[in-house]
């Protein structure tokens, strides 16, 4: 079996969360569950980090800043999605500033669900990323070319907002934007 | 036993040397992996297996490098390597002790310039941290290695290990000072202030933090040697060129590692003005005070000799 698998560190970030699904994460590292038993290591740094843990839905803010942890791991890396939110937006779909998931972002490769979701479920989550992560790896190895970029995924915040604009029938505030971004590049 | 530009070199220190360069990588990773076993333990957790650090480093050589600062980074810590691995053969085969710490300095010094190197700040903290930690350590491993000589008339450690003076006697004090220093040398709290094995301090990862892959795994390696050579300082007190010494030696290292790994569990991180202060005056009293009696009785033995 691959070392990787035996060596997962991770890295969370919370995107926005209502913080539910975050102290469920932290519970993981907790005696009660004891992630280290699978070598598990909360780093806290993206680079020495395989795996990406997402809670919360990303909005705006955050888009830059998921895309540069993201970047900012080597490869092969995987990303699990924790809770309804880091899925598809969850309870915070329709706002304004919410991107409406982590995919909108970044590739996602596991989908934790619940609200919150349970420890049980993390852990699970992580351990099935396990065989992802050894996919990864061996596709590394065989010499193709590494699909995990950010670059891949571009979501432009502010075509977002422009497209919500439209769609509340607000042309007029999207066309204000436009002609202000303009002005601001002069 | 063969003559080599004036110095007799005997079996037994070319084979302790080979044993080292090939063993001390997996005796030091045992030992990294046992601390964190027993450390899990102390914390009412599973923990990990024990051969854990091996898959850590196994993980860490096939990950893709994402240096920033590829030339010169990768470059300091591969020589913090090379050093560390020098200066615990030099330890091995029996040279001498000023020689081993010296180079055991130079390593530790290209670990600093790769932290400066990055531009991450907490890898420059990190750094700065690493240094101010060298201060704080290095006057008590010198006064170390002073001691073994007036006691054993050597800083050869192949004469300091076969001579008949069993230093503990002569040196309580130096080896109380080297063990409050080794909790440094180890990154145990309360003194891990440059990086921790722990999960979000104030540093992220501190000065490794700009490290990843196989320079991280380079690094950890480097621990590995460095220490099983601390551990062979720890092990020298106690060597009078008899088997049953080397049990006792053997029994007090291992006593000593559980005892920095307890230290470890039970203390918080401290302020560099503590450590610095605390191994500063650690080795004024216990250092300095040991080797003034050790000057005055080296002293007094030899106006006795002159007299009979």
């Amino acid at each position: 079996m691959a070392a990787i698998t035996k060596s997962p560190w991770i890295i969370h970030y919370d995107g926005s969360s209502c913080n539910g699904c975050d102290i469920e994460v932290l519970a993981c590292l907790t005696p009660m569950y004891d992630v280290e038993r699978f070598g598990i290591i909360n780093t806290g740094n993206p680079k020495h980090a395989d795996i990406l843990l997402i809670t919360g839905a990303v909005n705006a803010q955050n888009i830059p800043v998921v895309r540069q942890i993201y970047d900012q791991m080597p490869s092969p890396k995987i990303v699990v999605a924790i809770g309804v939110c880091a899925a598809n937006g969850g309870v915070f779909k329709e706002c304004y500033n919410i991107a409406g998931g982590v995919d909108r972002v970044i590739p996602v490769d596991v989908y934790v669900h619940g609200c919150a979701a349970r420890p049980e479920s993390i852990i699970d989550g992580v351990v099935k990323g396990l065989g992802v992560l050894a996919e990864k790896q061996a596709a590394l190895a065989s010499g193709e070319t590494d699909p995990d970029v950010s670059g891949a995924y571009l979501f432009d915040p502010v075509s977002y907002a422009e497209k919500g604009d439209i769609e509340n029938g607000d042309a007029e505030g999207a066309k204000d934007r436009s002609e202000a971004e303009e002005e601001a590049a002069k | 036993m063969f003559v080599f530009y004036g110095d007799t070199i005997s079996l037994f220190q070319v084979l302790s040397l080979v044993l080292y360069l090939v063993l001390a990588p997996f005796a030091g990773g045992l030992i990294a992996g046992i601390d964190r076993k027993v450390t899990a333990r102390m914390q009412g957790r599973v923990g990990p297996p024990i051969v854990q650090p091996f898959y850590d480093v196994a993980k860490l050589w096939k990950k893709e490098p994402v240096t920033v600062r590829t030339g010169a980074q990768d470059f300091y810590v591969l020589c913090c390597l090379i050093f560390m691995i020098i200066a615990g053969s030099f330890f091995f085969f029996g040279f001498n002790l000023l020689m081993v710490i010296f180079t055991l300095t130079t390593a530790s010094i290209f670990l600093v310039i790769a932290g400066y190197s990055s531009n991450s700040p907490y890898a420059q903290i990190g750094a700065e941290r690493e240094l101010l930690q060298m201060m704080s350590y290095e006057p008590m491993v010198l006064l170390t290695a002073v001691g073994f000589f007036m006691v054993n008339s050597s800083f050869n450690s192949a004469t300091i290990l076969t001579s008949p003076y069993l230093s503990i006697q002569y040196m309580p004090g130096l080896f109380i000072g080297l063990v409050f220093v080794l909790t440094i040398k180890l990154r145990k709290s309360p003194f891990d202030l440059s990086m921790s094995h722990h999960a979000h301090q104030e540093l992220v990862k501190g000065l490794t933090t700009e490290f990843s892959g196989r320079t991280l795994a380079q690094l950890e390696i480097s621990h590995w040697y460095e220490n099983i050579m601390l551990l062979g300082f720890v092990f020298l007190f106690f060597t009078n060129g008899s088997w049953l010494m080397v049990i006792v030696g053997i029994v007090v290292v291992i006593v000593v590692y559980f005892v920095e790994i307890l230290i470890d569990n039970v203390c918080a991180r401290m302020k560099w003005q503590f450590t610095l202060k605390s191994a500063w005056i650690i080795t004024l009293i216990f250092g300095g005070g040991n080797l003034f009696v050790l000057y005055y009785l080296r002293g007094y033995l030899w106006m006795a000799s002159q007299y009979q």
